[in-house]
């Protein structure tokens, strides 16, 4: 792990790269690395992300400054801006059910090729997907998600790099941590060594490669 | 009575000491206000809790503590929190007993269509797809018309949430359920006739030889 600027971290994404940004509704997003995205006017991004969130907040400030070219989430209802730009064909957007997005982005961190749920079978979802039946039943195989970058918004990390997230702010942070080539911490809370009980670490040292020092 | 508050009452009902239950957004959000308080039941939020509270007064709320549309809420004792394929585990797994949604169309085999309107609305599925596939129950909670059209239709005209049937409608009218894979009428709303429901429902209803009132 290495604590790097704002400013040094964003630089390393290139336009055009793909990123996952943790968060729900923009709860548990790293607002900074966001802000910070939008000030170097890193665009055409494949964003991997829950939801939209709302214009203004986590993700929707992306959307905002119309850097987003292809989006995977599963919800994008509570943000306009995406609506339109969907329509107007300024973005892709591709929706997956949640659990089968959380699981496809769990296999591309864990090395599966991907996963087979019952989800989505039968319904729009399922096509052009193959369809694999086990003791009678049909699945859908979901494939993996990997990224080149995940944004991720940590509660506590220290010196080393381990992480613990809070509340609701988790949701899909550990799973991303784990899924790209270059993971990026934003954390609210710096901490020595050993503050972070080892029972209590969620994300292990090793999977962080840089964070986001104090200003 | 409020035909949203007449659901929300009716859908209370359904729900069992030591259940974990799912709610959606909308009417069946308000079915927590209607759980007595004897009645121990926990509340996930898929969004990362197990033992949602209410909202916190005002001044107390914490930023990173809220609840799938991204609003404050408070955690009970007892609480738990966790990230999404944990909670997407529980909700496809089978551990949530009780999943509310809300509906825009149930057809007369109860396939549920609730996620999109092509060329008009494109939401998301969000939880939708997996709630439905994976609770072991899945209560639907929802008016029984829109704009003087039926929501209970013959067939699904609307994309579909999930091949699997639901289990329970309840709407401002009716409660209707699915034994043997057929629409049927199991209580009406307080001072709604039989026929007048049968009058604003396009899918054929069986109709049992007593169709007591609905308790609430």
């Amino acid at each position: 792990m290495k604590a790097v600027s704002v400013e040094e971290a964003v630089a390393m994404i290139p336009s055009g790269a793909s990123v996952m940004v943790g968060g729900f509704m923009g709860v548990g997003t790293p607002e900074r690395l966001l802000d910070e995205l939008v000030r170097q006017n890193k665009a055409g991004l494949s964003l991997i992300c829950n939801d939209a969130a709302t214009p203004g907040k986590g993700v929707g400030k992306l959307f905002d400054a119309t850097l987003v070219s292809k989006l995977t989430a599963t919800h994008i209802g509570l943000n306009p801006k995406v609506q339109q730009q969907m329509l107007g064909k300024q973005i892709s957007v591709d929706l997956v059910p949640q659990g089968t997005f959380v699981e496809r982005i769990r296999a591309g961190g864990c090395g599966l090729g991907g996963v087979l749920t019952p989800t989505g079978v039968g319904t729009l979802v399922a096509e052009g997907k193959r369809q694999i039946e086990v003791d009678g039943k049909p699945f859908l195989l979901e494939t993996a998600i990997r990224a080149q970058f995940a944004l991720i918004h940590a509660f506590l990390a220290d010196y080393l790099g381990n992480l613990a997230y809070a509340l609701t702010a988790r949701n899909f942070n550990p799973i991303m941590a784990m899924a790209a080539d270059t993971v990026i911490v934003a954390a609210e809370h710096i901490v020595p060594v050993g503050v972070i009980a080892p029972d209590h670490v969620v994300t292990p040292a090793p999977l962080v490669d840089y964070i986001i020092a104090n200003g | 009575m409020d035909p949203q508050i007449i659901i929300a009452r009716r859908v209370a009902k359904e729900l069992r000491q030591g259940n974990l239950v799912n709610l959606g957004i909308g009417i069946p959000t308000l079915v927590a206000n209607y759980v007595p308080s004897d009645l121990k039941v926990f509340f996930q939020s898929e969004n990362g809790l197990i033992g949602t509270g209410p909202i916190p007064e005002q001044g107390m709320a914490h930023p990173l503590l809220t609840d799938a549309g991204g609003r404050p809420i408070s955690a009970l004792p007892g609480a738990a929190t966790f990230d999404s394929a944990m909670s997407f585990g529980l909700i496809r797994g089978g551990h949530v007993d009780v999943t509310v949604l809300g509906g825009l169309q149930v057809d007369a085999h109860g396939l549920l269509a609730n996620w999109m309107i092509p060329g008009k609305m494109v939401p998301g599925m969000g939880g939708a797809m997996d709630l439905v596939s994976g609770a072991k129950r899945v209560i639907v909670a929802m008016q029984h018309a829109a704009k003087g059209k039926s929501k209970i239709v013959a067939k699904c005209t609307l994309p579909l949430t999930s091949a699997r049937p639901v289990n329970l409608v309840v709407t401002d009218m009716a409660v209707i359920g699915f034994p043997d894979g057929k629409a049927t009428l199991l209580e009406t709303a307080p001072g709604v006739s039989i026929g007048e429901v049968l009058a604003v429902t396009e899918a054929e209803l069986a109709i049992p030889d007593t169709v007591p009132e609905m308790k609430i």
